[in-house]
């Protein structure tokens, strides 16, 4: 009880709502002293040995990536658990550091820790890893999980303090969002400089004494990133396509004029070609492309692209528009690709890199209705000339 | 990369200058420059640059910036319209950070 109260007044100053973490068991015991340090453990896959601190044994990480690591991050990438991709929040040891080393925090995505140690070959630095659920920097700084009182709290906790003489902390740029950097100075005395927005410019950044340039702190969003989000962007449509195409081929099977094997062939599957089209101008395409295709809102770019394939298909498929059943499956077509299209370059904008909150609702209060009418309109025109035909 | 910018006159950031005591921190902080020092004390230089990530505000010490921050995403807008996952984006990780993201939307 006492420490609750404790805690409580601890963050009772800050502006933002805290999740009050148990800091009990429940079960009429009283809490672990304080003084008890929550060390990461030291078998954990990628740990390459120990060190003896004033903290305790610390666990000793390589600046080297193993083969281990680097499957791991392929599967994160394609989607195979990374929501459990994660390391114990904590203190490490990377190379042989001592209490004036660096210290350096980041987050207990083990993405996020891997880039880290691997953009620090040949270095000596402390590493403070916080307990943000297994999500990197960027995204629980938003959340409030890289946050100033988890700092607080992992400073405190990790033995930090036993460790190193100096008072100072390396945060990434991009955990600024959750981190009141006056406020982590107050309650510990420690100063946050916030470092390089990517880990390849650290040592640049460590050797020019803790200053980074205009460049290092600017938040591009170059094609190699974008390309990377592509595999999960259409692991997202996967279900929604196999479950939208064979409704398409059952439709057309059974609406067309001859007979259902016929049909499937002659209309179905061109329908799945192009629901297949239209997701590709969505989600891949409009990433590869997001620079170069005009427009400022996604969805407007996802639009672009979705007619340039619609008229594709609709020539490449010779749709005879002189009769009114072809005239009427150009318009379907017309309208449901663009919609798809638009709505899942829509989607993109959570993974650029520099949509606000602001501009994205404004964008959806006329492209979601435009989206959704589109979609379902096409669908009844195309209906409507299969029974045409 | 300069020429990746979103939709105009919608950014929420607005700054009292008269609060601001120059230390230069959103400066650091912002990953689209949209600060610059004006002699000092710090001025909004490129609003339309900004993303709503809230870096600056949190960061302030003085108080001086306020922005609505948020994480501009469509589909965290469509799950908390729907009531789904807490109102999360849902559109992957953005990986890699530490000192180091490449890139950095929401995720869950």
């Amino acid at each position: 009880m006492e420490k609750n109260k404790k805690n409580l007044s601890l963050t009772d100053k800050f502006e933002f709502p805290v999740i009050q973490e148990q800091t009990s068991c429940g079960c009429g015991t009283s809490p672990a002293p304080n003084t008890v340090h929550t060390l990461p453990r030291l078998d954990q896959s990628f740990v390459s040995g120990s060190m003896t601190t004033p903290a305790g044994e610390l666990p000793k990480v390589s600046s080297a990536l193993t083969r281990h690591d680097r499957w791991g991050t392929i599967k994160a990438r394609l989607g195979a658990g990374r929501m459990h991709y994660i390391v114990d929040p904590g203190l490490y040891a990377l190379g042989h550091p001592d209490a004036q080393a660096p210290i350096l925090v980041t987050a207990n995505y083990k993405m996020s820790f891997d880039y880290l140690r691997q953009a620090l070959a040949g270095r000596n630095v402390w590493i403070l890893v916080l307990d943000t659920k297994g999500i990197n920097v960027w995204c629980a700084a938003g959340k409030g999980t890289f946050g100033t009182k988890e700092l607080i709290q992992r400073i405190e906790t990790s033995g930090l303090k036993k460790v190193v003489d100096h008072r100072k902390l390396i945060l990434p740029q991009l955990g600024a969002p959750g981190v009141a950097a006056h406020q982590v100075k107050q309650f510990t005395g420690f100063k946050v400089h916030y470092g390089p927005l990517r880990a390849a410019d650290l040592t640049d950044y460590l050797d020019a004494g803790l200053k980074a340039t205009n460049e290092m702190r600017i938040m591009a969003f170059p094609l190699k990133d974008r390309a990377v989000l592509i595999p999960l962007e259409l692991l997202f449509t996967a279900k929604p396509f196999i479950l939208v195409s064979l409704a398409l081929l059952i439709l057309s099977g059974i609406l067309g004029q001859s007979g259902f094997q016929t049909n499937i062939f002659h209309d179905g599957l061109f329908a799945v070609g192009a629901l297949a089209c239209a997701i590709l101008g969505g989600a891949v395409i409009n990433p590869l492309l997001l620079p170069y295709i005009p427009g400022r809102a996604f969805s407007v770019k996802g639009l672009i692209i979705g007619l340039v394939i619609a008229l594709g298909l609709i020539y490449l498929r010779g749709i005879d528009v002189q009769l009114w059943a072809g005239r009427a499956e150009a318009l379907a077509w017309l309208l449901i690709i663009p919609a798809i299209s638009a709505y899942l370059a829509m989607n993109f904008t959570g993974c650029s890199t520099y949509t606000s909150l602001s501009g994205v609702k404004k964008e959806m209060r006329f492209a979601l209705p435009l989206e959704m009418t589109a979609g379902v309109l096409g669908l009844a025109v195309w209906i409507t000339s299969l029974i045409m035909k | 990369m300069g020429n990746m910018v979103y939709l105009k006159n919608v950014a929420t950031l607005s700054m009292d200058t008269t609060k601001c005591s120059g230390c230069g921190l959103c400066l650091d902080v912002c990953p689209h420059n949209v600060f610059k020092m004006n002699g000092k004390s710090a001025k909004i230089m490129d609003r339309d640059a900004c993303m709503e990530c809230g870096a600056c505000s949190r960061n302030c010490p003085t108080g001086a910036i306020s922005v609505q921050s948020g994480v501009g995403c469509a589909a965290a807008v469509i799950n908390s319209l729907l009531g789904r996952n807490g109102g999360e984006c849902c559109c992957g990780p953005q990986t890699d950070d530490s000192g180091a993201p490449r890139s950095g939307g929401c995720c869950g």
